[in-house]
């Protein structure tokens, strides 16, 4: 399968286990691409850990992973960016104490990550093109004003964002997010909605791990859901919410109730 | 300028050669408490060249720089596997067991110490740490020191945006460890003499007090800690002995109340925004 024709993520067979607790049993999805996926469970249910395998923060135990056709199972953790996939933490992961702008020039270093890129005094510049690209793409999600700012001064919501930011400036065209809308107010959230649409727009294809349903009715197309680390359905959020297993992994079975 | 003027300030050029050489690692959150041993394999593999090949010093030194680097590397691979505490333990019995096999190298005068016949007047030592510290002022506007605070701060997502974690940390490690043998072999050639004694634990422990003193936000704080650490105790010289004693409960006391240092990016920002203000 080409590149253009593969799914944006592909994963078969894929197991984990944590100290003989198996997290993950024999999944297999697929994210076609450009059809923005929610991965939906109860808590415990191994959602974080799939994205955990998919980026290469753990190992697998067996299975296969491959993003835009590429397998990535043994691939070493900090390589997979170059394929296109990112990824979000539940708790921002940006670096506290740098500027805005510095954590998104951490984000462009896969593009710029040569010898002679590592060792450009580019600070120097005032107006050098990284530090210019960047403030663009802080400009068109209409977040310019907080470029110079510590991000530990900054408001979670926009802080999301900017994480959403520095994942695009890093190339991203598979992007994992945890729990994007956890924490945020109202308009907050809307601000997310719309960057993720603009962000689904440029062909980006989004895979969400969400508790919120509104949320997950309001952008995905697909949902997954897994339950004691097995895929229970897949399908529509409509047609998935009226499945029996869906129904009782969430309320509990007839007889516990 | 006087004799001890120019004494002092040797000094004070000396110790923030080493302050650079901690605050590489230090910058990528890698503590290394063996610096004393860097330093000597710079002093010892110049002077030794300047004694037994007859290389001008300015031959030497580099080439003792080079030669501290190199065992930077090859030290840092293995020893940067091992974090935090174990990281500062294992540097610290390096730093240890260079200064003894130099102890015992009767080939460079063992314990009887090292004469060296080639001499760097002090405005050699001068010029070498201003390169010292314009080369550093140069490295923190670069994506590598970038990539350092990245490591530091969050090496899983450093990785995750494709930062050679690893590869980070043993480059800040071997730079440090040339940095202190560029040091060391400086040293040797100013005093004209290198005994292993010198390089001993307290010359690194007091090298990373100056750094954390400083603060290792930013690339200024090693020049701070440095200056503070080598001026205030030559203007306490003259005055009563207690006042030591003063000196020490301000340090326990400013390190209790601000962990991050002296000089912080926050204060650079705070000073930007009053200028930009008036």
């Amino acid at each position: 399968m080409t590149a253009a024709s593969a799914p944006a993520l592909a994963i078969s067979g894929l197991s984990k286990s944590f100290a003989g607790v198996k997290a993950i049993r024999d999944l297999s999805f697929t994210v076609p691409r450009g059809v923005t996926t929610a991965l939906i469970g109860p808590n415990g249910a191994g959602k974080t850990t799939v994205f955990n395998l998919v980026s290469g923060v753990y190992g697998v135990d067996a299975g296969r992973i491959e993003v835009h056709g590429a397998d990535v199972t043994r691939m070493p953790s900090r390589k997979r960016i170059s394929t296109g996939v990112a990824r979000s933490f539940q708790n921002i992961r940006l670096m506290p104490h740098l500027s805005v702008l510095e954590n998104l020039l951490v984000g462009q270093h896969v593009r710029a990550s040569s010898l002679a890129d590592l060792v450009t005094p580019y600070r120097l510049f005032p107006n050098h093109r990284w530090k210019r690209e960047a403030r663009a793409a802080l400009e068109e999600s209409g977040l310019g004003r907080w470029a110079d700012e510590t991000v530990s001064a900054l408001p979670y919501g926009v802080r999301k964002r900017i994480d959403l930011v520095r994942a695009t400036l890093a190339g991203a065209s598979l992007l994992m997010l945890d729990e994007p809308a956890a924490g945020l107010n109202p308009s907050e959230t809307n601000a997310l909605r719309d960057h993720l649409k603009a962000l689904m727009a440029k062909g980006v294809t989004l895979l969400v791990v969400e508790h919120d349903m509104h949320f997950v009715e309001s952008i995905c197309e697909n949902v997954v859901v897994l339950n004691f680390g097995e895929k229970i359905a897949e399908g529509p959020l409509s047609r998935v919410r009226q499945e029996k297993l869906v129904r009782e992994a969430y309320i509990g079975t007839d007889e516990e109730a | 300028m006087s004799g001890y003027l120019t004494g002092v300030l040797v000094v004070l050029a000396f110790n923030v050669i080493a302050a650079y050489a901690v605050y590489l690692p230090l910058a990528a959150g890698q503590l290394n408490l063996g610096i004393a041993g860097f330093m000597a394999i710079g002093a010892y593999a110049a002077a030794f060249l300047t004694n037994e090949y007859m290389w001008p010093m300015w031959a030497a030194i580099p080439v003792g720089a080079a030669l501290a680097g190199l065992v930077g590397i090859l030290i840092g691979i293995p020893v940067l596997r091992t974090h935090g505490i174990y990281l500062a333990m294992a540097t610290f019995a390096l730093g240890q067991v260079i200064a003894a096999v130099f102890l015992n190298l009767e080939v460079v005068g063992g314990a009887a110490g090292y004469p060296v016949t080639d001499y760097a007047g002090p405005y050699v030592v001068y010029a070498a740490a201003a390169g010292v510290v314009v080369l550093m002022l140069l490295i923190s506007r670069t994506r590598f020191a970038l990539c350092l605070t990245a490591v530091k701060s969050d090496a899983t997502v450093a990785d995750l945006l494709g930062v050679s974690v690893r590869g980070v940390k043993v480059a800040a490690f071997a730079l440090g460890a040339a940095v202190a043998g560029f040091g060391g072999a400086l040293y040797a050639h100013h005093y004209s003499f290198v005994e292993a004694q010198h390089f001993n634990v307290l010359l690194s422990v007091f090298t990373v007090l100056y750094v954390l003193f400083g603060g290792t936000q930013t690339v200024w704080g090693p020049l701070v800690g440095a200056a503070f650490f080598t001026l205030v105790p030559e203007l306490l010289r003259a005055s009563d002995q207690w006042r030591y004693a003063l000196f020490a409960v301000f340090i326990i006391v400013f390190m209790a109340v601000r962990p991050q240092g002296l000089v912080t990016a926050s204060l650079f920002r705070l000073f930007r925004r009053k200028a930009e203000a008036a």
